[in-house]
């Protein structure tokens, strides 16, 4: 406010110093833009490399193949922008997964077992969320339970996979909506229905930008009056029934329930979250970043299996991106300190 | 009586005395320790078998966790170790001469010594948080051993290396040895030099021990690396327990396990004070824990179900608001004829 009015700058600083301004206000988005980056250069290389790469069939399946590390990568946002983790993921999609094949096997409708599944991941992420705001427990140890908790039931629903032969399960998978190549099966909607949602609460309520300012400073946010208590609780939840929603779609992915499913899952959410730009911190990240991480993670697993590499591959590389995404936003988390 | 209710490894030791009193009263022959060919066999010998794997991994994941920090990739460097030492093994002329073991055994802690490097270097340098910055390794490690095997469990046959785990040394377990000697080692460094004080003040205010004096970097790489070498010779111990290098199954799960050991033990997660003793208590517990699931009759696929119960419970117990609660209905119960006083005091 008090720069000399006289100075006119030229153009060129107008315009660094508009990028600066930018810059300032939008630093959190650095991190996601960085990931688009990635998934492009990913793609472009991967079309240079092979020739066809870039097809509609190959983009498409890049979304499906991976609708369930979309849904729980959605989940795990929300709890990682407060502050927490969420451990139990990749178990409670196994847990409900084979939960909805013996239910339906067991000759229940599937208008029933769906609601049952979400029920069911909804009441872990409560257990998790109890334990983490009333009780004090580390979310990391909490969701640790969750994760033994949600591993040990499935293997008491069954130890071997069930096969599903419920038509309205297997519709979600078997159904294409083809438009010029491109093509979508129900399970894909899900997934985008899920980030669409995220983003739009994330983004435009007032829920959401609780959870933004309590993972700011929990602190200030009970100061400033918000229903901290709630929030976190619900946050776990929000990212159990994800867990249900996700045991939903690999079901029908892979038409049946197996109680080893998504082990070392929730590891790849995470990785998947953080790549695409959400500071485990909290109070800063984005539900689209989130989607643009899970595909940054499926082009590189279709790469390494067009290369014919060994896919011990894709872990050591996921790691690697991993580190990367992690020292861009420490340099970035330590420029806003300086700024204080 | 109150001194000792109150002594910090009070709880945890009356856990492991229970399950083990529990143990015998379902199955007497728990106790039971016979000696063949002046060898100890037992349940309870089986327990300080088995329990040396995990009592390396928990000792390292204890100086980490006292300085504020924790280590994800424990399992991780267990596969790739053992994936090492096997590696190098397969592929010597001589399987089962000491020297290929000895190089094998050195070599697989080497590298473990390294990825215990790059974590701390990782955390004390670039400053990242330590549960992202093992994440790295977590994720990767298993990658890298899979690399090394080239997707195969390899196996070997090699008599000194089956010793590790398998042998005698007067009439007790060889591995138990090993954590016997891992023990009196870490006590002796943190606790009869000033390595423990030093480390416990990083862990409750690294600001003000920087402010005071401590070199706090080096502290906390160091304790990174610990836990690197710790978990490389546990790698190393389990694939001898199999004789096998499977980088998918090598140490799962066994990050949680230990982190699970420490807390039993009384070490708070939040760093700073840290007990060995407590968690080689810790360690002991959930060994026992695990074959009482077995010899119970609970059918191994539920003992997930158990273990977290049990993390409930303790986690629970640990729990400021539950000791509030406790305290008020024990102050309520003794003064019962003024009941508004717990009240006003929550």
């Amino acid at each position: 406010m008090t720069t000399s009015i006289e100075t006119t700058p030229r153009r060129a600083d107008a315009a660094t110093s508009r990028y600066r301004t930018f810059m300032n206000r939008h630093s959190s988005l650095l991190p996601t833009f960085a990931a688009i980056v990635i998934l492009l250069v990913l793609l472009v290389g991967a079309q240079i490399a092979f020739g066809n790469f870039i097809t509609p069939r190959n983009l498409s399946s890049l979304l499906l193949d991976n609708a369930y590390l979309v849904i729980l990568a959605v989940g795990m946002t929300f709890v990682i922008i407060t502050g927490g983790i969420d451990l139990s993921v990749g178990s409670v999609m196994a847990f409900t997964g084979i939960l909805c094949a013996k239910l339906l096997a067991d000759g229940l409708p599937a208008i029933v077992v769906v609601p049952l599944m979400i029920l069911g991941g909804a009441a872990i992420g409560l257990l998790i969320g109890v334990l983490v705001q009333y009780f004090d427990v580390q979310p990391f140890i909490a969701s640790l339970a969750g994760l033994f908790l949600a591993r040990g039931l499935s293997f008491v629903v069954s130890l071997s996979s069930i096969k599903v032969e419920d038509p309205a399960i297997l519709w979600l998978q078997s159904t294409r909506f083809q438009l010029a190549g491109w093509y979508i099966t129900p399970t894909g909607i899900i997934a985008l229905l899920v980030v669409a949602i995220g983003v739009y609460v994330m983004q435009w309520t007032r829920f959401g930008r609780t959870i933004y300012a309590i993972g700011g400073s929990e602190q200030s946010a009970r100061l400033m009056g918000l229903p901290v208590a709630r929030t976190k609780v619900l946050v776990y939840v929000i990212s159990g029934v994800c867990g249900g929603l996700a045991g939903l779609v690999l079901t029908a992915y892979s038409g049946a329930g197996y109680p080893l499913n998504g082990v070392g899952t929730e590891l790849d959410a995470i990785a998947a979250v953080v790549i695409g730009g959400t500071i485990l911190t909290g109070g800063s990240g984005y539900v689209l970043g989130s989607l643009i991480g899970v595909l940054v993670y499926g082009t590189i697993t279709s790469v390494i299996s067009f290369m014919g590499a060994e896919q011990s591959w894709t872990r050591i590389i996921i790691g690697a991106l991993l580190l990367l995404f992690i020292v861009v936003q420490r340099v970035i988390v330590s420029r806003a300190d300086r700024r204080r | 009586m109150k001194k000792i209710l109150r002594h910090r490894l009070f709880w945890p030791t009356a856990a492991l005395i229970a399950l083990i009193a529990l143990n015998t009263a379902s199955r007497p022959s728990f106790l039971s320790i016979t000696v063949r060919d002046g060898e100890l066999y037992g349940s309870l010998i089986d327990i300080l078998r088995n329990s040396a794997p995990l009592m390396l991994v928990a000792l390292g994941m204890t100086v980490v966790i006292a300085t504020r920090g924790i280590d994800l990739s424990v399992g991780a460097i267990m596969a790739v170790s053992g994936a090492v030492a096997l590696t190098i093994i397969d592929t010597s002329d001589s399987p089962n001469s000491l020297g290929t073991v000895a190089v094998a055994i050195g070599v697989g802690v080497l590298v473990s010594l390294v990825l215990g490097v790059w974590n701390g270097f990782l955390v004390a340098v670039l400053g990242i948080q330590p549960i992202i910055a093992t994440l790295v390794l977590m994720l990767a490690g298993r990658g890298i051993a899979l690399l090394i095997t080239e997707g195969f469990i390899t196996t070997v046959n090699s008599d000194p290396y089956k010793f590790m785990s398998q042998g005698y040394v007067v009439g007790l377990p060889f591995a138990f040895f090993v954590s016997i000697a891992a023990i009196v080692i870490i006590a002796i460094v943190e606790r009869r030099t000033a390595l423990g004080v030093l480390t416990e003040s990083v862990g409750i205010n690294p600001v003000a021990s920087r402010l005071a004096g401590v070199r706090s970097r080096g502290i906390i790489w160091g304790a990174y690396v610990a836990s690197g070498v710790l978990a490389g010779i546990a790698g190393i111990l389990y694939s001898s327990n199999i004789m096998a290098a499977d980088a998918n199954a090598a140490g799962l799960y066994i990050e949680l396990y230990a982190i699970l050991a420490v807390v039993l033990g009384g070490t708070a997660l939040t760093g700073g004070k840290f007990t060995i003793a407590g968690t080689v208590i810790g360690v002991f517990t959930i060994q026992t824990l695990t074959s009482t699931i077995t010899f119970l009759g609970v059918p191994p696929a539920a003992s997930p179900v158990f273990m977290a119960s049990v993390v409930i419970v303790v986690v629970l117990i640990q729990s400021p608001r539950v000791h509030r609660l406790a305290r008020n209905i024990g102050r309520s119960l003794r003064s019962r004829s003024t009941p508004r006083n717990a009240e006003v005091a929550s």
